[in-house]
């Protein structure tokens, strides 16, 4: 049904004309689940952008052919393509908010695509746009057809545009990224939803992703992209769990998983032994009744409700729930950016609660608590290099000048393996994995004993994700810091943590040991949440 | 998914200076509308800094023999009807013209930057009233409210530039409110404060310079209004008197005399300040490139 032969897309920069799509072919079948996977800049985005012809202005199809059911793709003319989008190929984008017009009420924007394609008339408009809410499976759509996109949740937001992504029936689904940003829960949810429809509906689909659970879960056939080039295809089951080409053996591999060591996630060849952690008896910090309450609207909202734990030296402590959960609410508490409404906070034994977050900046214990941003790139201020941004908390809060704060900066790049040439580089001249190296290096420069690490790996291709986990496990070894661990997913806090903290509205639902919380959930919140996990089909025995 | 991640191993800069100086020249290359504009203003700083000193006659000199001469190689822009070399008066008035548009702009900047990012960051009830107090300024016609400051405060240079700065300050604060705004709860923000900086030194030192690039297109464009805004305060014979070389007071004596078919006498200053103008409006994006580190590859 498609086909693609030897495609080619560059785009012109300022630096040449650089290759994103290398020479790939492929062909789909009727009804088959295409899965496409790869980090990020492996092509794979815009060879669905190719398909569809909507490349940015700089980018064009340098050679090879893309054949939709006898149409070539890319010789049609824009008002056939215009025709094919929607109709026949239908696409579904990463963000579902962004996908969506903000000043539109959503049931208007069914009516566009029906309308376009001549699926609908002025009088039955309404009623198909329903008709389809309803097939997405949105409860009350009658309701839901005067909403705007800001008045419904992300999970609502991506069935919406599935419903328009449905509406007129096409034959072939093309899905990117659609669950980047969704907790587990609901990612579960719509990516059933989809599949049933897909399935029901006998059409093709295309998924693009970089999750290798998910793709292994959703997707009859696999292809590999690396640097523009397919390296490896073949059967989920086949190509995941005994995988030919290196590449895919490392993304394999680096997939957090069931049943695997911090360290596997690691090539074979870069297995050092990891030096164990000392968890000690003593707390560190003792939450007790900590409580958060924002004055809203319409009324109080309880962001944290009397929630109270302990974190011990030494110890890793995982902080889990989906969004909203208050987990967010309890970091910033903890770090002290965040005043607590009541509550106390022993570090120490010393009431941190007492001191207002206004002032806490110059209190001696700054330099002891401090955070790992989640998105590495907004943590970082675009006008600073990172030598700036690792000196900044040194200059700040310890007596370091000239010469002895540029060599413990060096110092602190070359124990987060930041080579020391990029410390003159500005945040975009980094990559994702780098610019998350500078933000350890900072959250470590004035030797904290309790380290908050916000979801630090959630920005992070997975091979990057596996290094990152590693050098925090490593320097937890070798500085003897405390961590709490805020993430939602499951299988890097088991590798990582030594006890575990499931949220949920603003409670701690469950806790305890990570072996027992996570191997005999007893709890079903916990069990919903490891079950919603797309798991990855474990590996045979090392190659 | 159009970033193509480029890993090379370049060595470090081999100084922080040299790297911004080739940045400046990137951005000067890159466009050469940039370029020229850049040409432009320089050759207006030379006509501020050593015109008067370079300038073929005296401009306040009055030569009674030769009135109201069209443009020769003598007098390259004519003489008006006192006999004062037209050319010599419009160069010398430049500096005058620079001194009230760049003082304006610059206590704009600051005051206006300074009430913006205090009510960008601490946002509540301080947010609403500054923001309705500027709003109030703005309501009024600006170039009446900017008349009616100098006729009260007197006819001074310095009132001119005092009247300029006010009816500026609005557009920097809203815009510095704006940008501070939404950094306000930026991860580098909180990242900021938990580096030991006190909110003072979060908001001027990390939130405020990431405001600069939008801030250089408005201070370019604004310098341009400001020109305008002191020549149309003269014209109206408000601010700088004659026999003072000053562009707008030159356009209105010499629009008498445009009838009478001595079109040199208002055409020339005017000339000069339509250049500066466009000078300056030109500098905006060049100047953002340059204070923008993010434009460097």
């Amino acid at each position: 049904m498609l086909s693609i032969k030897d495609l080619q897309v560059a785009f012109r920069t300022r630096k040449g004309e650089v290759s994103a799509v290398r020479g790939i072919s492929f062909e789909l079948a009727r009804g088959e689940r295409l899965g496409i996977v790869g980090e990020s800049g492996s092509g794979k985005s815009v060879t669905s952008y190719a398909l569809m012809r909507i490349l940015d202005a700089n980018g064009r199809i340098k050679a090879g052919d893309a054949v939709y059911s006898g149409i070539d793709l890319r010789k049609a003319a824009e008002r056939d393509m215009r025709d094919l989008r929607g109709r026949e190929i239908s696409m579904i984008f990463q963000n579902p908010r962004a996908a969506l017009n903000p000043i539109r009420k959503v049931g208007h924007q069914i009516e566009d695509v029906l309308r376009q394609h001549a699926r609908a008339t002025r009088q039955d408009a309404r009623q198909k746009a329903i008709a389809a809410l309803e097939a997405v499976k949105i409860r009350d759509a009658e309701a839901r057809y005067d909403a705007y996109p800001f008045e419904l949740s992300g999970g609502m937001c991506q069935r919406v545009v599935c419903a328009i992504a449905l509406a007129c029936d096409p034959k072939l689904m093309i899905m990117d990224e659609p669950t980047t940003g969704l907790d587990i829960t609901t990612q579960k949810a719509v990516m059933d939803l989809v599949d049933e429809l897909v399935t029901a509906r006998g059409m093709s689909s295309i998924l693009i992703t970089h999750d290798l659970g998910l793709a292994s879960e959703y997707c009859d056939r696999i292809v590999v992209m690396k640097d523009g080039q397919i390296v490896e295809e073949g059967a989920p089951q086949l190509l995941l769990s005994a995988p030919q080409h290196p590449y895919t053996r490392k993304l394999v591999d680096a997939t957090p998983r069931r049943g695997v060591t911090i360290r596997e996630l690691l090539p074979q060849e870069e297995r050092r032994p990891l030096a164990p952690h000392v968890v000690a008896e003593t707390p560190l910090l003792e939450v007790r009744n900590l409580t958060k309450t924002y004055q809203g609207k319409s009324g109080p909202v309880h962001a944290v409700r009397d929630i109270s734990f302990t974190i011990r030296e030494g110890q890793s402590v995982g902080l889990v729930g989906e969004s909203g959960c208050g987990k967010s609410t309890t970091s910033a508490m903890l770090v002290r950016l965040l005043d607590p409404t009541s509550g106390q906070l022993l570090y120490r034994g010393e009431d941190l609660a007492q001191m207002p977050a206004a002032d806490f900046a110059r209190n001696p214990l700054r330099g002891k608590i401090q955070m790992v941003f989640q998105d590495a790139t907004d943590s970082l201020n675009p006008r600073h290099t990172s030598r700036q941004s690792i000196a900044e908390p040194l200059k700040r809060m310890t007596d370091l000048r000239g010469a002895a704060l540029a060599a413990r900066v060096e110092e602190l790049a070359s124990v987060t393996g930041l080579p020391e040439h990029l410390l003159d580089r500005f945040p975009h001249q980094l990559s994702g994995g780098q610019k998350a190296r500078v933000g350890i290096a900072r959250a470590i420069a004035t030797e904290p004993d309790f380290l908050i690490l916000d979801e630090p790996t959630a920005a992070l291709d997975v091979s990057i994700q596996a290094v990152a986990l590693n050098l925090l496990a490593d320097l937890r070894a070798r500085l003897g810091m405390s961590y709490l661990f805020v993430s939602h997913d499951l299988n890097v806090v088991r590798m990582l943590c030594d006890h575990v903290i499931v949220m949920k509205g603003g409670e701690i639902v469950d806790a305890g040991p990570v072996e027992q919380v996570m191997d005999s959930p007893s709890h079903p919140y916990t069990r919903e949440l490891l079950e919603a996990a797309p798991q990855v089909p474990i590996p045979t025995a090392a190659a | 998914m159009t970033d193509v991640t480029v890993e090379n191993a370049t060595p470090a800069r081999a100084k922080k200076g040299s790297g911004t100086l080739r940045h400046i020249l990137w951005v000067l290359r890159e466009n050469p509308v940039t370029g020229l504009s850049f040409a432009m203003f320089a050759g207006l700083l030379i006509s501020a800094l050593i015109g008067p000193s370079i300038v073929p006659y005296d401009p306040l000199a009055t030569d009674a023999s030769a009135t109201l001469q069209p443009p020769s190689a003598a007098h390259w822009f004519g003489t008006d009807n006192l006999g004062r070399d037209v050319f010599s008066r419009v160069i010398v008035a430049t500096r005058l013209d620079l001194v009230i548009s760049v003082a304006a702009v610059a206590l704009s900047f600051v005051f206006g930057s300074v009430l913006g990012a205090i009510a960008g960051y601490r946002g509540g009830w301080i947010d609403t009233v500054l923001s309705r107090v500027l709003d109030t300024i703005m309501a009024f016609p600006l170039f009446v409210l900017a008349m009616g400051i100098v006729a009260a405060l007197g006819n001074s240079v310095a009132n001119i530039i005092y009247a300029t700065a006010i009816i500026n300050i609005p557009f920097y604060a809203r815009l510095v409110r704006a940008e501070v705004n939404i950094r306000r709860d930026a991860g580098f923000t909180q990242a900021a404060k938990l580096a030991g900086n006190s909110d003072t030194r979060v908001l001027a030192l990390h939130i405020f310079p990431n405001a600069l690039p939008p801030m250089m297109v408005q201070v370019s464009l604004n310098l341009g209004w400001a020109i305008l805004n002191a020549a149309g305060l003269s014209f109206i014979g408000l601010g700088v008197r004659p026999p003072t070389p000053e562009w707008g007071i030159m356009v209105a004596e010499g629009a008498n005399y445009i009838v009478s078919g001595e079109w040199w006498l208002a055409l020339f200053p005017g000339l000069w300040l339509m250049l500066a103008v466009f000078t300056f409006n030109l500098m905006g994006d060049g100047l953002r490139d340059i204070v923008d580190p993010r434009r460097r590859s």
